[in-house]
């Protein structure tokens, strides 16, 4: 029988799953939205915001995990919008973006990441100590303070970007894109410089969610899967580019994923978030909401 | 003010402007008419760096901007009122007239002069554009391109799916920019509301100008209007 505070350790479980994938989901709808590009590579982006918390805390500031999970809070967006602005260039613009090929091109890209990653980071998984160590103590059960760190912090994430996307004028040129490429040329925005931008942004999402992940879980040059499904389960359910969409989305299925993972079992929760899409598609192709803004 | 000189442009390996010459003074219409397909939107497209030239040379002012990337063309002075308005729809009218005024990063105050012209614009700056009766939507098309202050404003089509009197309403208003000095190059398929404004008119058939001459000769002798586009006025 399913008690109360069982119920609610797994909707606190399941708000974390759901901050982090809302980041994750966010900059995959964000870069398809903008691009047109499903980028199958995201989920190593993830991957590598895990890698550079791991350098960051264990390597280069071993004897202070809080110091090395700030700057790689701050080096991990860095370094990995860096590489998808390097991608960009190499790569998809190459191709002039073309839907179909880009699929090709970041399926490639995943394996040279993901390659890499195993080269010189090797195949252990290995353990990320939180920042901070608090448990916040309710009268049923003590719960971990940095899981609570890590929605505030999500939170603080997707209010920038949206902040970003709504006010600035950046964030009006990757609207006005996504809406009508060739017209937003035709008012001076410089398109290519949009999409790296956009590719950068959401990848540097993607990175920070590897970050705060990797305590709580560990850090695996695998470990991009598993994002990379739930992310394009959030994003087909939301409606392909739908940034609102997607936000409920990721609430949806990561708040349910999460209890469904703590009360029954983790194999369980991802049978029914892909049983989920298949009903979705089949009752509404454009996803949970049609109308998209910003 | 604009100039074109043997001008030719390709969709990829089609070539569907073949070396177009014309000139366009300060404070003049142009027309530009033709059958469907006759090139008068790759016209436009090209002056806008959005079809990639072949050859020839391009000059606002003087200065020669057929090099330039198609982002960079708007800050010379020459904007664009796309065929269908091509607003972007789920962004507010406000917005709408912010991509323009970005153009040479004016603040929102240029807005004014120009809203002035279309008042009702004025008391829906926070409703989405796609929400916009027709009428509206092209009288945003238009504010939206002169918040850019253009010195050539190239309009296409901007009486498609209209009312005539609304239609008659917004080529009256941009008629009346002539007196600031603006150059307007004029894609119009409605030969009356054509001959009606516009100081010269290009026949254009194929890619290629078939007939120039000013609208007056064409409201006296019609048969070239005939000829390259089938219509009696």
């Amino acid at each position: 029988m399913i008690t109360g505070p069982a119920l609610l350790l797994a909707l606190m479980e399941g708000a974390v799953g759901a901050a982090v994938l809302a980041l994750t989901a966010l900059g995959l709808s964000l870069v398809f939205g903008v691009m047109r590009v499903i980028n199958i590579a995201h989920g190593e982006f993830v991957m590598l915001g895990a890698i550079i918390v791991w350098w960051c805390s264990a390597e280069l500031l071993g004897a202070h995990p809080a110091l090395g999970f700030l700057l790689a809070l701050v080096m991990a967006p860095v370094v990995v919008g860096l590489i998808a602005m390097a991608a960009d260039w190499l790569v998809l613009r190459r191709i002039n973006y073309d839907p179909e090929r880009t699929i090709v091109a970041t399926m490639g890209l995943l394996y040279v990441i993901q390659q890499s990653v195993l080269m010189t980071y090797g195949p252990d998984a290995r353990p990320i100590e939180p920042p901070v160590y608090f448990r916040i103590q309710l009268p049923w059960f003590g719960y971990s303070g940095y899981k609570l760190i890590v929605i505030a912090l999500a939170l603080l994430l997707l209010g920038i970007t949206w902040l970003i996307l709504s006010k600035s004028r950046i964030g009006l040129y990757m609207r006005a894109t996504r809406l009508d490429a060739e017209t937003a040329q035709a008012f001076g925005v410089p398109v290519r410089r949009v999409y790296a931008s956009v590719f950068a942004l959401g990848a540097m999402l993607a990175a920070v969610s590897g970050v705060l992940i990797a305590p709580i879980q560990q850090a695996h040059y695998l470990m991009g899967a598993d994002p990379l499904l739930l992310s394009f389960i959030v994003v087909i359910v939301g409606g392909l580019g739908n940034l609102r969409g997607t936000l409920l989305a990721a609430a949806l299925i990561g708040i349910g994923e999460g209890m469904i993972a703590v009360l029954f079992s983790p194999t369980l929760a991802k049978m029914i978030a892909t049983l989920l899409v298949a009903l979705v598609l089949i009752a509404r192709p454009g996803g949970l909401m049609r109308e998209s803004a910003p | 003010m604009l100039e074109l000189t043997r001008i030719s442009s390709a969709y990829g390996a089609v070539e569907v402007l073949k070396e177009i010459s014309f000139t366009l003074a300060a404070g003049e219409i142009l027309g530009v008419m033709g059958r469907n397909g006759a090139g008068k939107t790759t016209i436009l497209k090209t002056i806008m760096g959005l079809i990639p030239k072949r050859r020839g040379s391009l000059k606002i002012a003087a200065e020669e901007i057929s090099h330039l990337p198609p982002h960079a063309v708007p800050a010379r002075g020459i904007a664009y009122v796309p065929q269908g308005r091509r607003l972007f729809s789920e962004l507010t009218v406000a917005e709408n007239l912010r991509m323009g005024l970005l153009v040479n990063n004016a603040p929102q105050s240029d807005a004014e002069p120009v809203l002035d012209l279309f008042p009702i614009l004025r008391e829906r700056l926070a409703q989405a554009a796609g929400t916009l009766s027709g009428g509206e939507q092209q009288m945003l098309a238009v504010a939206r391109a002169l918040c850019t202050k253009p010195k050539v404003l190239l309009l296409d089509e901007p009486s498609e799916g209209l009312f005539p009197a609304v239609t008659h309403r917004i080529l009256d208003t941009v008629a009346q920019l002539r007196q600031s000095g603006v150059a307007i190059l004029l894609v119009e398929q409605q030969v009356k509301s054509a001959l009606r404004i516009c100081d010269r008119i290009l026949l254009i058939e194929n890619g290629v100008i078939q007939h120039e001459a000013k609208a007056s000769e064409l409201a006296a002798n019609p048969v070239p209007l005939e000829r390259y586009i089938g219509v009696h006025r």
